[in-house]
């Protein structure tokens, strides 16, 4: 059974189809790309999968389960992790404290008023920390730190609630060429240790073509291909997407 | 009552709208464009009421009466331009409570200015030269100036439509409202712009006030009572929408003139009278539609333009440093009593003190770690003095009892508003809470059969031991120490970080798992509960509450207090409380011209100081390249 299935979701706005009639499964431990044009509606279909936007037509199951109407919290409980486009972590908080937050909510312990919550989960949060690379600069205020870091922070957030799903909206925005692959590479290796399934977006297509298990295409908001990476580069109708506008799928990337 | 007489109320809450039209509509244009709330909208109308009266009579006559209000209306612009100039242009950027506070303070510098120049005394301007008569309306005379005024307002409203939809002002000003980026891609130059915006709105608002120099006496008082409705009526309508202006101030003269045209209504157990609750209907009004449409009636959903606060470090539990300051102080403190023996009035002094910091102390809970800046307070003082006192008078509640009722009348007040504040955010939530403890204002002012009206609640003295000043100083010391341990123990607990989470970024504070709201309305409830506690020790500290301890300078003296502090310590709002109500004591009551001087006090806060004492400290100490606590 498939992890996650996505059934002719559909949104609009204000007569824009940002995304229309999309269907996609993801199996268990699938490593799957959605790549498109920028404005092609990928963030919009992560968005109402993980309960942000409401979907104006169409299911969207996790399992057997429907999952419209819920919000992003209740989503997050039944196992789905996130990561945004503009990386978002807790400003105020040090690094610990933010996947800390991820392992007290997961615990149910978040209206707890008592035990001071630096103490709390801190050696799993450590733990996590490493796993993505940045167990050194725990301490530090996540404000403080550089944006490819900031992304791996978020990384472990997601990790925290050991999810069965991860969302990853460009995880490598803004990130140097060498970064974009460590990251990728990164996660991959979680996945195939933890057998998490992972929806993710990104731009560069050397990285989609060597990580990727299977690659679904979105152009204006309708899916045009899904399929493994030689499929994908021999469509016809993905080369137009992206040598139809003159460029190549490197320039598509920047 | 009659249907004629209904009519005739139906008439005069027409008038009424005028005014509130003009100064809502400039309070909203200047939002639209600048983003900024003025507060100070309501002291440009009173200086329009006081020009215009001025002028009226040096010169006299109708050139002196009608020249002079438009005379008015064009000084009062050029007095807005000015203030753009000198001083929002300085904070276009600087957090959105920083902005409300400045022009806050503004209220208070022209508040005196005003009563240095003309006097406490309120000045009656003369008749309307050629409007002077009345006609017979519904059976009854209605002033001819006052079917002006119903005129005027439309027409003005058609004026500027039209001035904003064909000139090209008007579609830069229009364009500023959609998209503020767009208007400096354009090569429009910003500050001229954003002046004459400012200008234009102060024009409006002293043209509104000039309008009234016929009608009512230019008083002291009428800058917050106006701003008042100025908000409600610009919430209603919506931010940036003039016509939405209009109807809201129709809306909002015609439910006031309801409530007296229904006057006093027997309800078989007990008769209420409608007119005394003319300011709690208006809130009412104003909160249902907050909540139903948080735009207003014709707002659009506002661009996001929210200015983000100055970055915060992370909590650390307090040094060793630290504790030992504080244990010092407290044994200090605890040795009061005894050194005050010569003087009594310290330990006045120091229970003032005290419930300034309590009070604090629960605003920074939720302003800080939450970021709701609540502009309303005083409601929960309010409820907490008032529900202590009144639990003593009527139901014979001896004291302790109803002072740990206190925090449990001010728990319910919080529930009640919090659930509909922590819906919103930003300036929109600064003026439901503000909106909020007006209505906790307005009903202990307007309903005089239960709460005493303008006199409060006398007599309310505290039982032996606590009659002696010492043992009362402390009582209210072991309430501050319970109040501050408790709520830091909080801030420093999972409960405290998520609402700190819920701030710091709401997408992913749900994104695992938190439910922002719901932990937001429960610090809302906290804070106002502990800040019940405050009430009632004054109450009984001062033996009476009356309205005007709990009125939105209580509210404003809690926001200076913790910026006074630094907002980003928790330390802070000790701080700062402390200073501030010594300062108040001190310094405050030796001078007529206090609110100047708090006024300036805030500017200098807000403009060249904006970490406040404790945050300068702390930043200061770790600039030394020691290691304290930073933000404990
Ligand atoms: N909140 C929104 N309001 C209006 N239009 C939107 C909104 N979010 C996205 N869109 C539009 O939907 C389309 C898809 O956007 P998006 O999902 O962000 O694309 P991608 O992530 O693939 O770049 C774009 O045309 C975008 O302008
Ligand atoms: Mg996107």
């Amino acid at each position: 059974m498939s992890v996650l299935s996505v059934r002719s979701l559909s949104k609009t706005f204000g007569g824009v189809h940002a995304v229309n009639e999309v269907s996609f499964d993801i199996g268990k431990g699938e490593f799957l790309a959605l790549i498109g044009p920028n404005g092609a509606g990928k963030s919009t279909t992560f968005n109402m999968i993980n309960g942000q936007l409401a979907p104006d037509a169409g299911d969207i199951l996790i399992g057997d389960k429907s999952i419209c109407g819920l919000a992003p919290r209740d989503i997050w409980r039944l196992g789905v992790g996130r990561t945004f486009q503009v990386a978002a972590t807790f400003g105020s908080m040090t690094v610990v404290e933010n996947v800390q937050m991820a392992l007290i909510s997961h615990a149910g312990r978040i209206l707890s008023l008592w035990r001071p919550a630096a103490s709390l989960y801190r050696e799993r949060a450590l733990e996590l920390l490493a796993q993505v690379g940045m167990a050194d600069a725990a301490d530090r205020p996540s404000r403080e730190l550089a944006y490819g870091d900031v992304k791996r922070i978020e990384l472990a957030i997601a990790l925290a609630n050991d999810p069965q799903l991860l969302l990853m909206d460009e995880p490598t925005a803004g990130m140097a060429p060498r970064e974009r692959n460590d990251l990728i590479k990164l996660v991959k290796t979680l996945v195939i240790e933890r057998g998490i399934s992972v929806l993710f977006t990104e731009h560069s297509m050397d990285v989609v073509f060597s990580y990727a298990d299977r690659i679904i295409v979105l152009a204006r908001g309708r899916l045009i291909a899904d399929g493994d990476a030689a499929a994908i580069r021999d469509n016809a109708k993905v080369r137009e997407v992206y040598f139809g506008t003159g460029k190549t799928f490197q320039e598509a990337s920047s | 009552m009659t249907l004629s007489a209904f009519l005739f109320q139906a008439i005069n809450g027409l008038s009424t709208a005028s005014g509130l039209f003009f100064i809502a509509a400039g309070l909203s244009l200047i939002f639209g464009v600048t983003r900024i709330v003025n507060i100070a909208h309501g002291s440009l109308y009173m200086l329009g009421t006081y020009i215009a009266y001025s002028l009226a009579m040096k010169i006299g006559g109708a050139v002196g009466f009608w020249g002079g209000i438009v005379l008015t209306a064009l000084i009062v612009g050029a007095i807005g331009a000015l203030i753009e100039v000198v001083l929002l242009r300085r904070i276009y950027r600087a957090p959105e409570l920083f902005q409300l506070l400045a022009t806050f303070a503004l209220v208070l510098v022209i508040n005196d200015a005003t009563l240095w120049l003309w006097g406490p005394e309120d000045l009656l301007g003369p008749r309307a030269p050629g409007l002077a008569g009345a006609v017979e309306i519904f059976g009854r005379r209605l002033p001819s100036y006052d079917l002006f005024l119903i005129v005027i307002a439309p027409a003005a409203l058609i004026v500027l439509h039209f001035a904003l939809a064909k000139t090209r002002f008007g579609r830069l000003m229009r364009a500023a409202t959609q998209d503020r980026e767009m208007v400096g891609a354009l090569g429009v130059n910003q500050a001229v712009l954003f002046t004459s915006v400012f200008a234009l709105g102060a024009m409006l608002a002293g043209l509104g006030g000039a309008l009234q120099v016929a009608r009512e006496p230019a008083n002291l008082a009428t800058d917050l009572a106006v701003i008042g409705d100025a908000f409600v009526v610009v919430v209603v309508g919506g931010m940036g929408s003039i016509s939405g202006a209009y109807l809201a101030a129709i809306i909002i003269a015609e439910v006031k003139a309801l409530c007296i045209a229904i006057g006093v209504v027997d309800l078989g157990f007990m008769s209420v009278n409608f007119s005394k609750f003319t300011l709690v209907a208006e809130f009412i009004v104003m909160a249902i539609v907050l909540i139903a449409r948080p735009y207003g009636l014709l707002g659009k959903p506002q661009g996001n333009v929210r200015s983000v606060a100055e970055p915060e470090n992370p909590i650390r539990p307090a040094t060793p440093m630290l504790k030992m300051l504080g244990a010092v102080i407290l044994v200090l403190l605890l040795a009061l009593p005894l050194m005050a023996q010569t003087s009594p009035y310290l330990l006045v002094l120091g229970t003032d003190v005290l419930i300034a910091v309590i009070f604090a102390t629960s605003l920074h809970f939720i302003m800080g770690p939450g970021g709701m800046h609540s502009f309303g307070h005083a409601a929960y003082f309010g409820l907490g003095a008032y529900g202590a006192a009144l639990l003593m008078k009527l139901a014979g509640l001896p004291m302790l009892a109803a002072l740990l009722a206190a925090p449990l009348v001010a728990l319910i007040g919080a529930l009640l508003f919090g659930w509909f504040a922590v819906r919103l955010s930003g300036v929109y939530l600064a003026m439901l809470t503000l909106a909020f403890a007006q209505i906790v204002w307005a009903l202990v002012f307007q309903w005089e059969g239960f709460t005493g009206g303008s006199n409060g609640v006398i007599g309310v003295w505290p039982a032996a031991p606590f009659d002696k000043s010492g043992a009362y100083f402390l009582l209210a010391l072991a309430c501050a120490v319970a109040a501050i341990l408790l709520l830091r123990r909080f801030l420093f607990a999972p409960f405290g970080y998520a609402m700190r989470a819920g701030r710091d970024s709401p997408l992913r504070a749900e994104a695992i798992g938190i439910d922002v709201k719901r932990i937001h309305w429960l610090g809302f409830a906290i804070a106002g509960c502990v800040c019940g506690i405050a009430g009632g020790l004054f109450a009984f500290a001062k033996g009476s509450i009356s309205p005007e301890a709990i009125s939105v300078t209580r509210s404003i003296d809690g926001l200076v207090m913790v910026l006074l502090g630094g907002i980003q310590t928790l330390v802070g709002p000790v701080v700062g409380a402390s200073v501030y109500a010594v300062l108040q004591d001190t310094v405050m009551r030796q001078t007529e011209y206090w609110r100047a001087l708090l006024g300036v006090i805030i500017l200098v806060l807000v403009l060249a100081f904006p970490q406040g004492i404790a945050g300068a400290l702390s930043s200061l100490t770790r600039k030394l390249g020691r290691k304290s606590g930073g933000a404990a």
